[in-house]
């Protein structure tokens, strides 16, 4: 642990929420006096034992946390190499790791006195679990997604209607994800007043990427803890993967080994059909340099005019062309190694899941576990990698079908091969 | 004194009010743009916001959104429309120009070379919707130090306590944003407007031009006689949009402007 302050990475943001030179708080001046109003209910909050034993409650009684940090034996063996364990945080009621921010930011609501919560959603995912606890606690909820991730996601869609949330596809832009944080802003700045916005992933202005830093940071803390427990006492990972768009699931799996240099960190940035085709891809520190989006500065996929590009990936929950400003202040010190991962690797490693363990993961971990696949069979078997599981495959397996070349249509029952 | 001070102090002494019209540069496309803007003066504009397109304009509405993507698709980039302003200037030198848009062009560009280029195409003020006075090092502190007007957005959502903040590095005018929402949207309202102007004056010495839900000639005359001035921007791009000629344009806003100066 980090005896000296100074050099600890667990500071940050500063108090203009900056991390490094990333981060800060780049929005309109309508949006200022409540983005200032949220930090300072956050930070009333973060050093308020109430409102975390209400998380606490929530999380283990409606969540199901901790979620359980699972020997993946077969799969080590099938590889040969290091022992991979996986947080199955896809386990998590609604089938991911949104919840866990989700719960935090509604409570948070609350405390305020907001009444209407509006999100963005990509893949679906952090829709889905804002229309849950939004259900859960009588709140409106307003949901904005991209026309072509209504089309793609259709089953996430009907979820969150059928959990009372209002879905208003975007058709601004390109209808996609970045589209449908702009509309969301929109909303925002319209109604500022009675209307809370739960971001879902580790960006936006400060204090949101801190905010949900700590909210997810549950994941590494029980990590820590669990391997302990499995492992024997002072024991940390070696290494820890996870796969990233915004980072929020990444962040959470991070954040609490920052300070511990023993440990490898390493990001997973999709890669869709390869960073070195232009555009085809989603590997904002990879592929992009950094630039000013949706409330901080970051790295983006941008042009040399500094227009913002469109990502591309199988992964509808990775398609964003920016990712949290922490994660590009690890990136510049070092401190954390960012990788990118293709369609079609990410595809072999869903299968390999599948196959091993019995798990079916969503195409977000996949890419994690298609790194693993990579650095795993080279290491001994006591070096330790934790990957996130951090969402299951039910809503992904109509695109891995189509991959796959697998008609789900056809009821004669053909056997994949 | 700016430009912008220059006009400002001569329509006082006028009586007059000033009109402030918004075109997104490049839209339809660069000839048509610049031949609007041209014309701009001699349809009774005082001030010209010159919109920068930007992929992602987060405070603006559908019009403008489809403005600047009619743009980009045309090739418009942040040089061509410092080239607009520096033809512009070719022909006119009195005129404010203010550029309008988002930070990140600008960034990416580098901020020190953009002011030296934008100061030298004749551009004297700079909105920059994404840069509260949080972020004031960035852009409007050297902004001011080349010697460029940095106009600051003032909203009903900038209470009595913040308005010091928002007016310490702001010049040339306040910009107030009459509603809480997007461009284009809801209709400003002058009994609602006539206070938060006075607010503003109350707490800095600056001009306070009114935009963001102003659409007709009648409603720039009730706002412009509440405040310093009006801005309209949508239903001049509407026009632009719905394929008006530039003479059609400009005759539209030849009414909008006869509407603030009458106030």
């Amino acid at each position: 642990m980090a005896d000296d302050l100074f050099n600890s990475f667990m500071n940050g943001p500063d108090e203009r929420g900056r991390f490094g030179n990333y981060g800060g708080r780049f929005v309109s001046e309508t949006l200022m006096p409540l983005i200032l109003e949220l930090e300072a209910e956050y930070e009333k909050a973060k050093d308020d034992p109430e409102f975390w034993a209400e998380m606490d409650d929530l999380w283990k009684h409606y969540v199901g946390r901790p979620s359980p940090l699972y020997f993946a034996e077969r799969l080590s063996d099938h590889l040969g190499g290091a022992s991979i364990y996986m947080k199955r945080d896809e386990l998590n009621h609604t089938g991911a790791h949104k919840i866990n921010n989700v719960l935090g930011q509604i409570l948070l609501a609350r405390r305020m006195g907001k009444k209407r919560i509006i999100a963005e959603t990509g893949a679906g995912q952090h829709g889905v679990a804002t229309a849950t606890v939004c259900a859960k606690f009588g709140l409106q909820c307003v949901v904005y997604m991209g026309k072509h991730d209504v089309e793609r996601q259709a089953p996430n869609v009907f979820r969150m209607r059928l959990l009372g949330a209002e879905v208003i596809p975007v058709t601004s832009g390109r209808g996609t994800l970045k589209d449908a944080m702009n509309d969301a802003l929109r909303d925002w700045v319209t109604n500022v007043r009675d209307t809370f916005y739960c971001i879902g992933t580790v960006a936006g202005p400060h204090p949101y990427p801190a905010m949900v830093r700590d909210f997810q940071s549950i994941i590494g803390k029980e990590v820590r803890w669990q391997l302990a427990e499995q492992e024997g006492e002072g024991r940390l990972p070696d290494t820890v993967i996870a796969a990233i768009g915004g980072g929020s699931n990444a962040m959470g799996l991070f954040f609490p080994f920052l300070d511990d240099p023993s440990v490898r960190i390493i990001g997973v940035e999709a890669g869709g059909k390869g960073v070195n085709d232009k555009m085809e891809h989603c590997a904002s520190l990879t592929g992009g340099r950094p630039g000013v989006l949706h409330g901080n500065r970051t790295y983006l996929l941008q042009d040399d005019d500094g227009q913002i590009l469109e990502g591309f990936s199988i992964s509808a929950g990775l398609d964003y062309p920016g990712i949290g400003p922490e994660h590009s202040w690890l990136h510049d010190t070092g401190r954390a190694e960012y990788v990118s991962i293709t369609d079609r690797e990410a595809l072999e490693a869903f299968q390999l899941s599948c196959a091993t363990e019995g798990i079916i993961p969503a195409l977000e971990p996949s890419h994690a576990l298609a790194h693993v696949m990579k650095i795993a069979p080279d290491l001994p078997r006591e070096h330790i990698i934790v990957m996130n599981m951090c969402g299951r495959g039910d809503k992904d397996i109509y695109t891995v079908a189509k991959h796959l070349g697998f008609d789900m249509s056809d009821t004669e029952g053909r056997e994949l091969d | 004194m700016t430009r912008i001070d220059a006009t400002f102090a001569k329509l006082r002494a006028e009586g007059k009010k000033a009109f402030v019209a918004y075109v997104m540069a490049g839209d339809p496309d660069y000839d048509t743009s610049l031949e609007i803007v041209k014309g701009l003066p001699g349809a009774g504009v005082d001030i010209i916001e010159l919109g920068q397109p930007f992929t992602d304009p987060m405070a603006d509405g559908p019009t403008i959104q489809a403005a600047g993507q009619r743009a980009l698709a045309g090739g418009m980039t942040l040089q061509k429309t410092l080239d607009m302003a520096r033809t512009f200037r070719e022909t006119d030198t009195e005129t404010p120009i203010v550029m309008m848009g988002y930070y990140n062009p600008i960034y990416s560009r580098g901020v020190a070379r953009f002011l030296s280029d934008a100061r030298e195409a004749g551009i004297d003020g700079l909105i920059i919707v994404d840069l509260p006075p949080e972020e004031d090092e960035e852009l409007c502190i050297p902004a001011q130090e080349a010697g460029l007007n940095f106009i600051r957005l003032a909203t009903p959502t900038t209470d009595d306590k913040r308005l010091p903040r928002v007016m310490q590095n702001t010049s040339g005018f306040v910009y107030y944003v009459s509603i809480t929402g997007i461009t284009g949207s809801a209709q400003a309202e002058a009994g609602d407007v006539a206070p938060e102007v006075a607010r503003i004056k109350a707490a800095g010495n600056l001009p306070v031009v009114v935009g963001f839900g102003i659409t007709t000639p009648e409603a720039a005359a009730r706002i412009a006689g509440v405040a310093d001035g009006a801005v309209v921007g949508s239903a001049i791009v509407s026009r632009i949009a719905q394929g008006d000629t530039p003479a059609e344009v400009l005759e539209f806003v030849r009414t909008l402007a006869e509407g603030a100066h009458s106030a």
